[in-house]
Formats: C-alpha cells, structure tokens, sequence
C-alpha cells in the first residue's frame, strides 16, 4: 500500500511529468514568458488535474471500458470549461493572455495520463493525492521556467523591475531570445539535466 | 458485474451528459454577468490608458474607474453612413452583431471585416467643452490583428497617445508597440497634413525617412517591419473616409463654425 | 484555387503547428526516435485533422456560433453555445478517432496494424484540437477549413519525420551523460524551431 505522502511528493521531482514523463509540454512553453501567467495556470491544471482523478476514481466501478476514453474526457473537459469561465470572470487579464491555451488543459496529457494510468484503479483520496502531486511537479517546472524567462527577457520577476533596463536608464540588455518559444525548450532541457546529474539513477529511464 | 452491456453503456453516457452539462451550463449562466462586468472595466482601464488619464501598470478599482469615467462620453458611429453619431434615443435599437465585410481593395488595414456599430469617446473638460476623442483602431500585423485605441486633441488633428490592449506580435519585436518609450513619441504628432489627409508615416528613423521634427514621422520598431507597417495601416483606415475621417471632418468644421 | 494552394502552403511551413505554435509537443518528442514510426503517426494525423477540422467547423457554423440556430426557426437565432465549443470539438476528435479505428480495423486490417496503437494517442494530441481552436479564431469557411485541417495535418507529419530523422543521427553522438536522451531532445527542437522560425511573417 502506498503511504499518501508519497503519492503527493514523488511527482514533483522523482517522477516530474513535464522532465520524466515528457506529458504536458505544449502549454508549459507557451504560457512561461512571464510570472504571473505561469502562476495561474499552474493553478488551473493542478486543480483540473486533483479533481479530474477524484473524478474518475469515484464512478471507475462503473465506466463501461469501451467507451472510457470519451467519458474521462468529458469530465475533463466539463472542468476546463468550468476552470475557463472562473478565471474569465475572476482573472480576465489573465485570461486573456492565457486565451486557447486555457482549453489546451483539455488535451494536456498529465491530466489524462493520470485519469487513465492512476485514477481508473486507485480510491478517491489516493487519486486525488496523485492528481496534485502531479500537478505540483509540472506547476515547479513552469514556475523555474517562468522566472528565468521573466528575470532574462525582461528584467522582471512578478512584474516587480529586479534588473534594471538599458532602455529605461538601468544597466541590463534584456536578452530577447528568453522571450521567443524556443528558450523554454532550451531551459527545460537544462533542467531535464540538472535533475538527472543531481539523481543520476534516472538516467536512461525513459 | 458486467459492465460493458449496450444498455448499461448507454445509462452511463446519458447520465454522465446531462451531469456534466449541468454543471458547465450553471457555472457558465451563474458568472455570465460578472464576466461581461469585467470585459466592459478592462476596455474602460484601456481607455483610460491612452487618454492618459491613468499611469501604465495602474489598476485602478472598479469605483475608481467608473469615477474617471464620468467624464468620457461613450457615443455610438454608424460606419455605414459616413460614420454618424447614432442619436441617444436610438441606441437602445443598435445591433451590434451587424458587421461590415470589406472588399480587397478597402482593405487597407487588412482586417477583413468590422462591425456596423462602433463606440467612440468624448473625454470632456470640467466645463464640459471636448478634451480629447479617443477611437478605437485595428490592423494585421505580423502574427494577427492589433487592437488598440488612439486619442487625439481637442483640435482633432494632434495625437494626445497610441495604445495597444491586445496583439500577438513577437516580444522584443513587434511586441515594443507596448513599449511606454516607443508610445511616448506619438504625442503632438499630426494625424493629418494640411489637405486633411491622414499623414502619419511609421517609418525607418534617419536615412531616407523623416526625422523627429517632422509632425508626420514616427520612428518604426526596429526589427519588426510588419508591425510598424499594421500600426500605419491601422491608423490609415481607421482615421480614413471609410473609418472615423467623415466624422472628425464634420467636427471639426463645427468647432471652426463656433469660433468664427 | 491559388487562394486554397496559398493557405496550404501557408498552415505546411509558415504556420506549422509543431514547430511555430508548439502544439503536440508531448507526443512530437515520445514518438520520434525513429523515421519508420514517425511517418506512421504523422500519416494518422494527417487523417484525422483531415476529418476533424471540417467536421468542427461545420459544427461551429451551424450550432454553435452565435446566431447559428437561426435555421431551426426565429425563437433560436438569439442563442450563443459558443461555450460549449470546447467539449464538442474534444467529443468530436474523440469520437473521430474511435470511428476511425474500427473502420481501419474492418476494412483495411493491414493499415490498421501499422497505425493502430498510435490513433488512442491521437486523441490527447494538442495540435488536434489547437488545429481545430485555430480554425475557429482564423474564421475559415468549409472549403477553407478542410485545406487547412489537411495542410496542418502535413505540417505536422513533416515536422515529426525531420526531428526523428535527426534523433537518428544523434544516436551516434558524444552526449554528456545526464543530457543524453530526452534533454538533447528539448535542445533538438529548440534549434530547429528557431530555423523555422525565419519563416514568420512571409506573406504570400
């Protein structure tokens, strides 16, 4: 029997989802340019993520198999919706910037691959547990991601100037390619790395 | 227990539907007001912005937002007709689904299509004569089309500032159009030359282009050609004969009619 | 005609799914560690966006747009289920997919055991539905949409078999121990979509 701690702790950095699993990348690089939207859908696919698994966990005895792909996705999907019209009420600048990739959760694979891969054979409590530790190591990857493309590409950290601008009378050249998409692949790989030298038996796992 | 029968599969699909559509269609009816609350403050936070009535970064509160807000005139334009201003007691009539579809030609901001029915604002002095006139602007720049406000003068000539409240253009590149200092440059600008066309030019700075002198000349986003080249756009066709120009036209003939 | 070949163009290389919007990226690095299986995927997704996002956009026209009910008589034409896009166009691929599988299975059993295990991926595959998402932000009409759903598709395809091809090579490389495997991976794809990148913003 696994001990809940576990359950909840393992995911963020024994078995991370984005830098192990390789699940969830699509919307990691897009939303990380900055801070606060990294923040907040952190949150968003961390609670689509705990409540999609208690979900599934709770009428698993009765998902007929042939079609519980469409019935996990539409819970899931009730959800994101459900998560879309908070945040477009509550946080609309958010929201905005966030635009398709709210909807995206739909398709993040940790949210389904927990559905499908814990969920369907554990309890409720446990399921749910899971889903949040999931959720937490993929929230840690974004938020490392965010920093250092905020910090970087604009001198910020949580919109707060840390280093100050060339352009604005400060020292600091913001470096532009922290910006472009292609810098999260860089830092994620990086950090694929520094994972792997700081536990070296997860070497070639995967 | 057997669990993949037709009938139990179908009992299933049926009640998990209509749990689910439940669930989604309350939330989605419950903060449908709240939500449309928030579209209308952010536009009027944005407005703000560029009239230069608020800083930057500010977030002002909601309280505090519809105080400023009290002196802007919110006044509907038919661009159908030579953009009219729609008399108070027909506004209640406006639909604001009706869209325009520009041909190719028409085109020049490259959007495709607009609505009929647009808003304008008249931000007023204290003893109620016209401050500014802020209009809304929309053009393709690189990645997708720019939304944006510009305010111009009381002598609805000059550009009092220039902002951008949604675009996906490149950060670092295109996406300078934010920047405060890039912004800074269109205040006192001339929108339009003496024969009353639109004049703005966003250009290279130095070589063959215009200096900083020049009324006319804003100095382009380095490195983002096809943003620069949307601002210009947008601007052309929305201050133009077929955007807000007849408007701006009749106003200012009547503000000459009442100084002379 | 040239309108269609320019879109198609457009949504193969200059808006290419993968590598310009990021989208499909979970199974654009699982999947690609040889070309065989990588054209295999794509040649599936290319099928299904094919399928998909003609048939969403049919949805979103007639059902779900604002407005759109309007030919079920007066008292409807105010409606706007726009809200319920997302869970729609997701049934759909969903649905797509299955429908699709067990055609394979019935009539070409032969295709079907070279794309069957990739079809269930298919459905939590981001560029499926982002490809869909897209469609519905660009306003695209019917014949518009199924250039675009193919055109993407392909898009798609040609990305994966690029990336597999150079993990290929890089089997062979001198790659420092924790980097090796996925993390050269990420950096792989870092690189080659700043390549793609140059084509931004190229009008035709």
């Amino acid at each position: 029997m696994e001990k809940p701690k576990d359950v909840l702790l393992t995911p963020i950095f024994d078995n991370n989802p984005i830098a192990l699993q390789v699940l969830g990348i699509c919307s990691a690089l897009a939303v990380t340019t900055k801070l606060h939207t990294s923040v907040v859908m952190a949150v968003a696919v961390t609670l689509v993520v705990g409540c999609s698994s208690a979900a599934v966990a709770a009428i698993r005895h009765y998902i007929p198999s042939s079609i519980r792909i469409i019935v996990q996705m539409t819970i899931i999907a009730s959800l994101v919706i459900i998560v879309d019209q908070v945040l477009q009420a509550f946080a609309y600048e958010a929201s905005k910037e966030l635009s398709v990739f709210v909807g995206l959760i739909i398709t993040n694979c940790i949210v389904m691959g927990r559905a499908e891969g814990y969920a369907m054979h554990h309890d409720v409590k446990l399921s749910f547990l899971d889903g949040i530790g999931n959720g937490l190591g993929y929230s840690f990857i974004l938020l490392v991601v965010g920093i250092t493309r905020e910090l970087f590409g604009s001198g910020r950290i949580y919109g707060v100037e840390v280093l100050p601008l060339a352009r604005d009378g400060g020292w600091y050249v913001p470096n532009g390619l922290m910006l472009l998409p292609p810098s999260a692949f860089f830092l994620i790989g990086l950090i694929i790395w520094a994972i792997r030298t700081w536990k070296p038996e997860q070497v070639g796992k995967s | 227990m057997p669990r993949d029968t037709v009938g139990r599969t179908i009992t299933v699909a049926v009640v998990l539907c209509l749990v689910c559509s439940l669930l989604v269609s309350a939330t989605t009816v419950a903060l449908r007001p709240r939500q449309a609350a928030q579209r209308r403050l952010d536009k009027m936070r944005n407005i703000l912005i560029v009239a230069g009535l608020i800083g930057e970064d500010a977030h002002p509160s909601q309280a505090e937002i519809e105080r400023l807000f009290e002196r802007i005139e919110t006044r509907w334009v038919d661009l159908e007709r030579e953009a009219t201003l729609v008399p108070k007691e027909e506004e209640e009539s406006i639909d604001t689904d009706q869209m325009i579809f520009l041909p190719p030609d028409m085109d020049i901001a490259r959007i495709k299509r607009h609505p009929r029915f647009m808003e304008v604002y008249f931000v007023r002095n204290e003893d109620g004569s016209l401050d500014q006139i802020v209009l809304p602007i929309s053009g393709l720049g690189l990645w997708s089309v720019l939304h944006g406000f510009i305010a111009l003068d009381a002598d609805l000539r000059t550009i009092r500032g220039l902002g951008f409240y949604e675009h996906k253009e490149t950060p670092g590149l295109g996406g300078e159009v934010d920047n405060p200092k890039w912004r800074a440059q269109w205040r006192g600008k001339t929108a339009f030359d003496e024969t009353g066309r639109v004049c703005i030019r966003v250009e290279k700075p130095g070589g063959g282009g215009g200096s900083s002198d020049d009324p006319c000349h804003i100095d382009a986003l380095s490195g983002a050609t096809f943003t620069s080249k949307g601002v210009q756009n947008a601007i052309h066709y929305w201050l133009g004969e077929n955007g807000f120009g007849p408007l701006l036209k009749r106003l200012q003939q009547e503000r000459n009619d009442g100084k002379a | 005609m040239e309108h269609y070949i320019s879109l198609f163009v457009k949504s193969v290389f200059i808006e290419n799914l993968a590598l310009a919007f990021f989208l499909g990226m979970c199974t654009f690095l699982a999947v690609s560690k040889d070309v065989r299986t990588a054209m295999g995927l794509g040649l599936a997704v290319i099928i299904i966006q094919g399928i998909t996002v003609p048939t969403n956009n049919l949805l979103f026209q007639y059902l779900l747009r604002p407005g759109a009910l309007a030919w079920a008589g007066e008292q409807y034409a105010e409606l706007d289920l726009s809200f319920l896009g997302l869970i729609t166009y997701i049934g759909v691929i969903a649905a797509m997919v299955q429908i699709l599988e067990m055609a394979l299975d019935r009539y070409f059993p032969r295709l079907y055991h070279t794309l069957g295990i990739f079809l269930p991926l298919i459905t939590v595959n981001c560029a499926i539905l982002g490809g869909t998402l897209l469609m519905i932000q660009n306003e695209y009409n019917f014949p518009e949409a199924v250039t675009y759903g193919f055109g993407s598709g392909v898009g798609w395809a040609m990305a994966i078999t690029v990336l597999a091809g150079v993990r290929e090579k890089l089997k062979y490389s001198d790659v420092p121990a924790g980097l090796q495997g996925l993390g050269i991976t990420f950096i792989t794809v870092g690189l080659i979509a700043m390549a793609f990148m140059a084509f931004g913003g190229i009008q035709l």
